[in-house]
């Protein structure tokens, strides 16, 4: 197969490229970078839907691209060493940075008609390469013999990274290059630093030739599991492959030359150009395949890295692009001229298809195509796809015409993100500085570049989004929670209350299988607006309360149908009739509307709030205001810490800030204190005493609050007792030698003194150590690094004791919520810990090796905005859905005792719960589906109510129309959620593969149903879904699910915890940390982001890298002078303090702004985030690399690239 | 030889022992013919002003099983240094330091004027004396404040090196660390869960000492921790006296139809604990303080429902008291505890419903503890009685003892025996039975001497180690032969209170009939024994004088609120039992028979009989039944009372009639612990009933017609009167059917 289809993509890259290549290079670097514009403006836009057809083109372009440099590289090194050299260069330097930058130039779009011409020439090349292998699967086997080195490769990458077509043509085929493939991929990754080592000068690249062979065979490790035995059955489906598999992947390096050999003779002839690359390059046509990409680089580089490029040149020369400029004025030029004409072709018509993987894969797909042709797949899609329906969209989209359409609205905005591109340039030039080794190398990489951005998404989304976005209109997804908008509540609840998944519904539960995209909703209850939102009204519906359903109980909303002139109603859940209250009657006017509709926020509003009656309240009881218990650890790590001291002296302030409905009125809100080691220490503040009372209670295992009055005060009246208490516990505890502590007991008393008190409440607890003195509640040190990766590593994460369970039962049933401030210097068991405060709607703050002075700012901080956030306390919710659907599951920092009903002690403007819906029924296309959140909670003062969120979305009988309207963050924070909680009882590995599966079920039912019918080996994403396998990349490498070395089983217990209450804006962050750079910061508008990739950063320049947990500032070490000045007042590198914790204040423009920006990124998070400053190639770098997702981290997880090849290779085994 | 009424009281001055024989019949079931057991009366702690303290130690016999201090009753060989114990007749070296004895050179020990003596030890730290207070706050803010000012007042009465400690309870059971800046510290324990020593060591971090110092090197040592509960007065006499200013009610609600929730068991037993773990062996004093019954935990008497009252008489009968039981095993441990480690606890209960005396009466039984019970803190009762625990001697020294053991030698009855007091005060008595081992085969030889030696170690209030050694002998007798002498020996007032204390130690386990029925027949016996008869002639019997009050007293005793429980609760009963076990001869007589004197213009004021024939309208009756002081106005003078006449000059005589007796309560009330009630009442008024039940009902609604007599005031009562009791006893006494 690889053979075939090397061969006809050799062709038709060698087509294409001449022509892209002239054209591109012709016009010189603004031509080529048209073309490429045109093709990746046109995927970006185009891409999703029609990708498929496009995809064809994509997947051999980026695949293509990808593997035929790498393989190329590694295997034409062996043989063709002289030209790989060249080749290496410029494919991978180039065709990552070229082709995103042709891409995003592309997107200029004047080239389109250059490119519009290549593509067919490509796709016919394809077609053969295609018909050969559909055709003749037996070719393949014999040409593995020969080609298996180039072409497995190829189609390894193309069928990995892109949907190639060939490999479903291939079908048995594909599977053998998938293995190969994989090699490519760890090709990928090994070969970029032998590569740069090599790199510089061309001549290296043909000793870097060789390192690619190993990139073979590395490769194989690295797909590794997966690959190697995909060849064999994949060889074995292709019957007469298997030896050939085999061989392929030994061959590689050896075979290569051989098989090359004859496949340049055929249509291969292209890749043979790989290989030689730097003949190929000079040739133009052949290498044009991946020099092209390299060429369109080099071209954009040009653009806008002239400048730039001196330094990078040096470096370029060797890997990728960058080889491009220096080389590239010779190179270039030759790719270009080739290149351009090529991929333009090719890629336009991927990316286009593709709309997602096209921009990054355009350039690769020029590479790809050889590959991809080879596949066969797109060999058939090129001139099928073409002509066909599928096909000829991608065609078109590349026009970007045909994409648009296709793609919705969205996908030409999408396009938008091309402008993002530049960012990413930039970062290319640094590559080319870093990476400049091995061109061959580079040439094994996917281009990053190639692939779906989420830099560009996120741009592009905020760019668009420019009008409020009215909640009116049903089915309408929401602009990304990157983008800043304002929301106009319209009838449904605003996003930031409410985000599906899903806005299209599928009417039938047969559908939503089918799709295996999750139907949930994100809900935030007690989001905090922004100023210019208007909060959710309070309406009275009087002593009766508010009006509800007479069977489902659903709370009056809009989705209520006013009949029989007004006096009754028919709910829009159950469709049972009720009567109107006469209370509540009004006339209809002549639509059938309520006269006074616009007047009641309940008939025309997506969230309001109901007054509750005493029929609301326990024990139909009006509740007492509630209570805030801080319950600090006076043990001698606390006090060593510098813990106690702190949090005593905050406390006198904050205690002026407890939270209050109105600024105008003191709080109402009571508090109380407790301090504990061994034992618990109660205090009596009560106005009357001239001094505090200490109330020891050592009897830690029967709690009992051992006081009542004066335990609870009122701040103001009981302010002289509090703050001479606040000073004397420090005093007290400075020489305790207590070092044992105790939790159970802890937390007791603080249920203890709210159930005495009868009221709910908040325990704020301070916590150092495991606690292991005796009492209940007593833990052991259970942190077993040997568990993990095994079937009992879930056990690390239960608790270990079932105490706390019920402890949590018990807290939800009294209204207690748990905050847990955790400050340890070793294993603390945060999964045990945890569990009171995860079940009671609580939070855990955790501040390892905690340090007064430097810890001090992050944890004062958390903790005031914890004491100060509005929350309602011992709150229910309940999700009511329309007849179809149902909420089934729920994902949050909660307690069920049943099925239905969320049961939150407390609930914080930050918390978040995750519903996932299921069909119980069918659903009409026509009501669309419904779903009425309704929390009833104590306010701050004391008030009972009930807030509801409405939410209405569309169904739809069509899965595209699913497709459409999708959001990806939202799923991958449904599909984190899902995936941190199965760990309890799953072991991580079937964890991350059920993830890797349901994803790829999604894309290939897309790629199935609702892409055109192009080649099977394309890859094609929902331009909604674009990002998914980035993202889904970044959570499977999480911490929690892949934890490197270094992690403790408690910081995975944390995020683990954490992310449970997340929203999606903060899920986001979280898995795709967002790096900005900071050369130059100008005006208000924030830098445009760079992806999260060790490539993109300058060892000139300074990053400012938020998770939402952290925030690293990260320093390269030859940042300018004048930038250092700037930031930290000092000149040189060497003396920037790696310890600093805050920016010094320097009165300079940029000082100041950056610190806005900072304040800026902390204000945005729920946690205040601390500042680290990361001096390149310091040891904490290693920590600021963990969080650059895009790159293979150290724990094994893999690259953004590779892990699309295997997404690619999952999807197409899932439609064979 | 004097008679012996003078030699009994000569003995009781000098020794504090009166015997109910004082010639013992010689072999054993001669005595057990007695019907009187052969039993002494002791007060170990008899006030002696004239016996000063010896400063040395006591010579021990050496034989290890005898160990009896050297005694004027010991003989002694001059010469060859040497004693011969009286007791096991061990010959004995004296120590070195008696080289310069001789004939004329004797220490006291061997004057027979000191056959009691006292001996200071000078080994040994100086102990200080503990008071640890144990305050319910479960009560009226009333109450509550008159107790907070009394206990704030005793502080100034203690010596300012004692150590206090503070527990106070309710729903909770806090104990007070003392001494703290600034804040003030307790440890507060649930009081429902009974905590071992050990438990609590722990949870007051009092085990911490040696590991902590042992970590700490070199630093200064730390003070024992358990200062941190128990400190000496003189450095936190302010911290307390606020500490105890600010103690309030206890907070927690209490419902309607609810009692509050009172941890008193618990309270009591981390007081034991705490003074267990802190100073065990030292002399110590847990001063309850409780104002109502024990609603939860160990020891609850009963429910915090209020429609459940607490236990009465009949419901124990019925078996219908179901916390009792516990609820008295759970003292009684707490009982043995404390008197294991020489620790008294004292009861001050002051409610107007019980308290649960009854099931915490074995606290102050077992351990010479006080209890008093009193209707509120804010009585004079209750603040006298408490300001009497704290008074002192002439040198300024408290009158009660601390940690004390009594050991007996004695001759011929078995070796030695202990028993531990730990609280005595000057007038504590000890009723001591004997028994004469001697088998009748065997008797001892005509003319011996039994000997006894009493010896008492105890903690003197000043911190010393004191040893009190009081040696006495009485004759042997053979019964047969010697039957008048032993008769002549008799000595009825002790006689009648050491039978009294028996028939209370069964009234405490028996039925109170079968108690009765059990002095009755040993009443008759005794007749029958010693009366001088002819067989069913009752109008011939004739008793001796040294037997003739004995029938009297047990006619009163029969009355007394010691085996009557009608109209008393039983923690009254309690109550009544408990004083009347702990004091003098004297003082139990009164309480088994009052004294009654009468005021008139008759003449000076004189005892008159304790008979309703007493109560004549023109006299002012004072009644001492050691628990009252009660004063009587006769109809007319009532009268004349209210119409004023005492106020008139030329009525003077009758202001000073109406005087004298409360005159003369006053004295009694100032001398006497603990203060008894006082009621000033008049002749139809509701508390005249206090005299009425008291005086022998010789008149009665039934009789009085017969009597057909205008003096004394008919009582309503069914009650025999001593004359049909007397009737009674001589027929039966003479019945040969008996």
């Amino acid at each position: 197969m690889n053979v075939n289809q090397q061969t006809p993509m050799a062709s038709p890259y060698g087509q294409p490229q001449p022509g892209y290549g002239q054209p591109g290079y012709g016009a010189g670097y603004p031509a080529p970078y048209a073309p490429y514009n045109n093709p990746a403006s046109v995927y970006q836009p185009g891409a999703p839907p029609q990708g498929c057809s496009p995809y064809a083109s994509f997947p051999s372009k980026a695949v293509a691209a990808n593997p035929v440099s790498d393989l190329s590289s590694p295997l034409d090194l062996g043989p063709l060493r002289g030209p790989p050299t060249s080749v290496p260069a410029p494919v991978s330097a180039a065709p990552q940075a070229y082709s995103h930058y042709g891409q995003g130039e592309m997107q200029n779009g004047p080239p389109p008609g250059s490119q519009a011409p290549p593509r067919p020439a490509v796709s016919q090349p394809y077609n053969q390469g295609a018909v050969n292998l559909s055709g003749p699967p037996q070719p393949y086997p014999q040409q593995y013999g020969a080609p298996p080195p180039m072409q497995q490769v190829t189609n390894q990458m193309t069928g990995m990274q892109i949907s190639t077509g060939p490999p479903t043509a291939a079908g048995p085929g594909y599977a053998p290059p998938h293995s190969s493939q994989p090699p490519t991929s760890a090709a990928y990754s090994i070969a970029p630093h032998p590569a740069y080592t090599q790199g510089p000068p061309p001549a290296s690249m043909a000793p870097s030739q060789p390192p690619p062979p190993r990139d073979p065979a590395p490769p194989q490790p690295y797909y590794g599991g997966p690959p190697p035995p995909q060849h064999p059955a994949s060889s074995a489906s292709a019957a007469p492959l298997p030896p050939p598999p085999s061989s392929h992947q030994s061959f590689p390096p050896t075979s290569y030359p051989g098989p090359q050999a004859p496949l340049p003779a055929g249509p291969q002839a292209p890749l043979p150009p790989g290989p030689q690359a730097q003949p190929p390059y000079a040739q133009g046509p052949p290498p044009p395949g991946s020099q092209p990409h390299y060429a369109p680089a080099p071209p954009h580089a040009h653009g806008s890295y002239p400048a730039a490029r001196g330094p990078p040149p040096p470096s370029q020369p060797g890997p990728y692009p960058p080889a491009g400029p220096p080389p590239t004025s010779a190179p270039p030029g030759h790719y270009q001229g080739t290149m351009p004409p090529q991929p333009p072709a090719g890629q336009p018509a991927t990316y286009h298809s593709g709309p997602p993987p096209p921009r990054a894969q355009m350039p690769p797909s020029s590479m790809a195509q050889t590959n991809h042709l080879p596949p066969g797949p797109q060999g058939p899609p090129g001139p099928l796809g073409p002509p066909g329906p599928l096909q000829q969209p991608p065609p078109q989209p590349g026009m970007q015409g045909g994409y648009p359409p296709q793609q919705n609205g969205a996908f030409g905005q999408v396009r938008g993100p091309q402008p993002g591109y530049p960012g990413p340039y930039p970062g290319q030039q640094n590559y080319g500085p870093q990476a400049p080794a091995p061109a061959a190398q580079a040439q094994k990489r996917l281009d990053p570049d190639a692939i779906p951005s989420p830099i560009q998404v996120i741009e592009d989304d905020r760019v668009k989004t420019t009008e409020p976005f009215t909640t009116g209109v049903r089915g309408q997804a929401p602009p990304l929670v990157t983008s800043n908008f304002h929301v106009k509540d319209q009838g449904n609840a605003s996003p930031r209350f409410v985000r599906c998944t899903a806005y299209n519904m599928p009417c039938t539960a047969d559908m939503a299988k089918q799709s295996q995209v999750p139907l949930a909703a994100v809900i935030k209850p007690l989001a905090t607006l922004p100023p210019d939102e208007t909060p959710p009204y309070l309406v009275d519906h009087g002593e009766a309360g508010p009006i509800r359903c007479n069977r489902c109980k659903a709370y009056m909303c809009p989705y209520m149908q006013f009949i029989e002139g007004g006096r009754r109603f028919q709910c829009g859940f159950c469709s049972c009739v009720s009567d109107v209250p006469p209370h509540y009657f009004q006339h209809l006017d002549h639509t059938g509307k309520r006269v006074d509709c616009y007047d009641r926020p309940e008939l025309s509003l997506g969230s309001y709030e109901f007054l509750a009656t005493v029929d609301y309240c326990k024990n139909n009881k009006l509740p007492q205001p509630p209570a805030f218990i801080f319950l600090i650890d006076v043990s001698y790590n606390a006090v060593k810490s510098g813990m106690v001291n702190i949090v005593c002296q905050e406390l006198k302030t904050l205690l002026d800030h407890l939270p209050r409905e109105n600024p105008e009125m003191d709080s109402v809100v009571r508090v109380g204190f407790v301090t504990y080691n061994k034992v618990l220490h109660f205090y009596n503040v009560k106005a009357s005493l001239a001094q505090p009372q200490m109330l020891v209670v050592s009897d830690v295992a029967d709690m009992f609050v051992p006081l009542l009055d004066g335990f609870l005060v009122n701040v103001k009246e009981s302010r002289m007792v509090i703050d001479s208490l606040l000073d004397q516990i420090p005093e007290m505890f400075a020489d305790t030698r207590e070092t044992e502590t105790v939790f159970g007991p802890v937390i007791q008393a603080g249920l203890e003194a709210l159930k005495a008190a009868d009221c709910a409440g908040k325990l704020f607890v301070f916590h150092t150590s495991l606690p292991i003195a005796e009492a209940p509640g007593k833990l052991k040190n259970r942190e077993d690094k040997k568990l993990i990766g095994t079937d009992k590593e879930k056990s690390l994460f239960q608790p270990q004791v079932g105490f706390y369970s019920t402890l949590a039962k018990d807290c939800v049933a009294q209204g207690c919520c748990v905050d847990l401030f955790l400050f340890p210097n070793q294993y603390v068991d945060v999964a045990t810990l945890g569990v009171v405060p995860v079940s009671t709607g609580g939070s855990v703050y955790k501040y390892t090796y905690f340090q007064a002075q430097s810890d001090r700012e992050r944890f004062l901080n958390d903790l005031r905005r914890n004491v100060e956030k509005p929350m309602g306390f011992d709150a229910v919710l309940r999700v009511r859905t329309s007849t179809g659907i149902r909420a089934t599951d729920f994902f949050g920092s909660f307690f069920m005792s049943n099925t239905t009903d969320v049961e939150l002690a407390g609930l914080d403007c930050d918390k978040t719960v995750t519903v996932e819906f299921r069909h119980d029924d069918k659903l009409s296309e026509e009501t669309g589906a419904l779903m009425q959140c309704a929390v009833l909670y104590t306010s701050c003062s004391g008030q009972r109510r009930l807030r509801v969120h409405n939410m209405a979305v569309n169904c739809c009988s069509q899965l595209a129309d699913l497709y459409r309207n999708c959001e990806t963050d939202t799923i991958i924070n449904f599909f984190s959620k899902y995936a941190f909680r199965s760990v309890l009882t799953s072991p991580t590995k079937t964890v991350r593969e059920g993830l890797v599966n349901q994803c790829a079920a999604i894309l290939a039912c897309y790629r199935k149903n609702c892409a055109s019918p192009s080649s099977a080996g394309q890859l094609i994403l929902p331009e909604c879904m674009k990002l998914l396998p980035v993202y889904l990349n970044c959570v499977l490498k999480s911490d929690v699910l892949l934890p490197a070395a270094d992690v403790s089983l408690d910081d995975r217990a944390y995020l683990r915890q954490l992310l449970s209450g997340m929203d999606v804006s903060e899920s986001h962050v979280f898995f795709y940390p967002r790096l900005l750079p900071l050369m130059k910061l100008e005006g208000d508008s924030l830098p445009l982001a760079v992806r999260d990739s060790e490539e993109r950063l300058s060892k000139g320049g300074a990053y400012l890298l938020e998770t939402g947990l952290h925030l690293f500032l990260w320093v390269g070490a030859n940042a300018q002078q004048e930038l250092l000045l700037n930031i930290f007042g000092t000149p040189s590198f060497g003396q920037i303090d790696p310890n600093l914790t805050s920016l010094p204040v320097l009165d300079n423009p940029f000082s100041k702004r950056l610190r806005e920006i900072v304040d800026a990124f902390r204000a945005q998070r729920s946690r205040y985030m601390k500042l680290i400053v990361v001096k390149q190639e310091d040891k904490a770098e290693l920590i600021f690399r963990h969080f650059l997702v895009e790159d293979k981290n150290a724990s094994g997880g893999a690259s953004y690239v590779d892990f699309l090849c295997h997404m690619h290779k999952e999807i197409r085994q899932l439609l064979s | 030889m004097a008679t012996f009424p003078e030699f009994i009281s000569q003995n009781e001055e000098r020794d504090g022992v009166r015997f109910s024989w004082n010639v013992w019949p010689s072999s054993r079931l001669e005595a057990t013919r007695m019907v009187v057991p052969l039993a002494a009366l002791l007060t170990p702690l008899r006030e002696r002003p004239d016996l000063p303290p010896i400063q040395y130690e006591p010579v021990l016999c050496s034989r290890a099983t005898c160990r009896a201090v050297l005694n004027p009753l010991c003989q002694v060989d001059y010469r060859a240094k040497l004693w011969a114990c009286n007791f096991c007749y061990q010959r004995n070296q004296f120590p070195p330091t008696y080289t310069g004895i001789s004939e004329v050179n004797q220490p006291a020990e061997l004057l027979p004027q000191f056959s009691t003596i006292e001996y200071v030890v000078q080994r040994g730290p100086q102990m200080p004396l503990i008071f640890l207070y144990v305050v319910d706050t479960c009560m009226e803010d009333e109450d509550l404040q008159a107790l907070k000012e009394s206990l704030q007042m005793s502080l100034s009465l203690l010596p300012p090196t004692a150590l206090v400690g503070l527990i106070t309870f309710g729903r909770m059971v806090q104990v007070h660390e003392l001494g703290c800046e600034g804040i003030s510290k307790s440890y507060v324990f649930r009081g429902t869960k009974d905590l071992s020593a050990k438990q609590l060591q722990e949870m007051l971090g009092l085990t911490k000492p040696s590991a902590a110092q042992g970590a700490r090197g070199q630093q200064a040592p730390q003070p024992p921790l358990s200062n941190r509960f128990l400190q000496p007065v003189q450095k936190i006499d302010m911290n307390l006296t606020d500490l105890l200013g600010e103690l309030q009610r206890d907070p927690w609600p209490v419902t309607q139809g609810k009692r509050p929730l009172r941890s008193l068991g618990v309270a009591m037993s981390i007081a034991v604990g705490l003074l267990e773990c802190t100073f065990p062996n030292t002399g110590a004093r847990i001063m309850t303080f409780i104002g109502g019954p024990a609603t939860q935990g160990p020891g609850m008497v009963v429910g915090d429902e209020l429609k459940t009252p607490i236990r009465s008489w009949h419901d124990i009968e019925k078996d219908n008291a179901k916390y009792m039981k516990k609820s008295t095993k759970h003292y009684e441990a707490l009982a043995s505890r404390a008197s294991a480690n020489g620790h008294i606890m004292d009861i001050y209960a002051c409610a107007l419903d019980q308290t649960g005396l009854l099931e915490m009466k074995c606290c102050p039984n077992h351990t010479g503890g006080y209890m008093v019970m009193a209707d509120s803190f804010n009585t004079s009762l209750f603040k006298q009685t408490f300001q009497r625990v704290f008074a002192k001697d002439e040198q300024g020294t408290f009158k009660m003892a601390f940690a004390a053991t009594l050991e007996i030698k004695e001759i011929g009855t078995g070796g030695t025996c202990q028993w531990k007091m730990c609280g005595l005060d000057p007038s504590t008595t000890l009723a001591l039975y004997l028994e004469v081992v001697n088998q009748h085969n065997a008797p001892i030889p005509q003319g011996g001497r039994g000997a006894l030696q009493f010896v008492t170690q105890y903690q003197h209030s000043s911190g010393q180690r004191r040893i009190r050694v009081t040696t006495t002998a009485r004759n042997w007798a053979d019964a047969q032969t010697q039957i008048q002498s032993i008769a002549a020996s008799f000595d009825q007032e002790a006689a009648a209170i050491l039978m009294a204390r028996l028939a209370v130690q069964r009234a405490e386990s028996e039925e109170g009939p079968d108690v009765l029925r059990w002095l009755d027949r040993q009443l008759i016996r005794l007749c029958q024994k010693f009366g001088d008869y002819h067989k069913d002639d009752p109008n011939s019997f004739r008793f001796s004088e040294t037997f003739s009050l004995y029938p009297q007293f047990m006619f009163h005793l029969r009355r007394s609120p010691f085996l009557q429980v009608f109209n008393n609760s039983p923690d009254e009963s309690s109550y009544y039992r408990h004083q009347f076990v702990r004091h003098d001869l004297t003082q139990a007589l009164i309480m088994v028979q009052p004294v009654l004197y009468a005021y008139s213009f008759n003449g000076p004021p004189e005892p008159v009989l304790l008979d309703s024939s007493s109560i004549l309208p023109d006299r002012i009756l004072l009644m001492d039944t050691f628990f009252q002081i009660l004063i009587y106005h006769g109809e007319m003078v009532a009268q004349w009372r209210k119409a004023g006449y005492q106020e008139m000059t030329e009525y003077e005589n009758f202001r000073h009639l109406l005087q004298a007796p409360v005159d003369d309560a006053q004295e009694l009330l100032h001398t006497r612990f603990p203060m008894p009630r006082y009621i000033d009442t008049e002749h139809g008024g509701s508390q005249a009933r206090f005299l009425l039940s008291k005086v022998n009902p010789s008149q009665t609604h039934n009789n009085m017609y017969n009597w057909g007599q205008e003096s004394g005031a008919p009582i309503l009562t069914d009650d025999v009167s001593l004359q049909v009791f007397m009737d009674h006893l001589k027929k039966l006494a003479v019945s040969s059917a008996a």
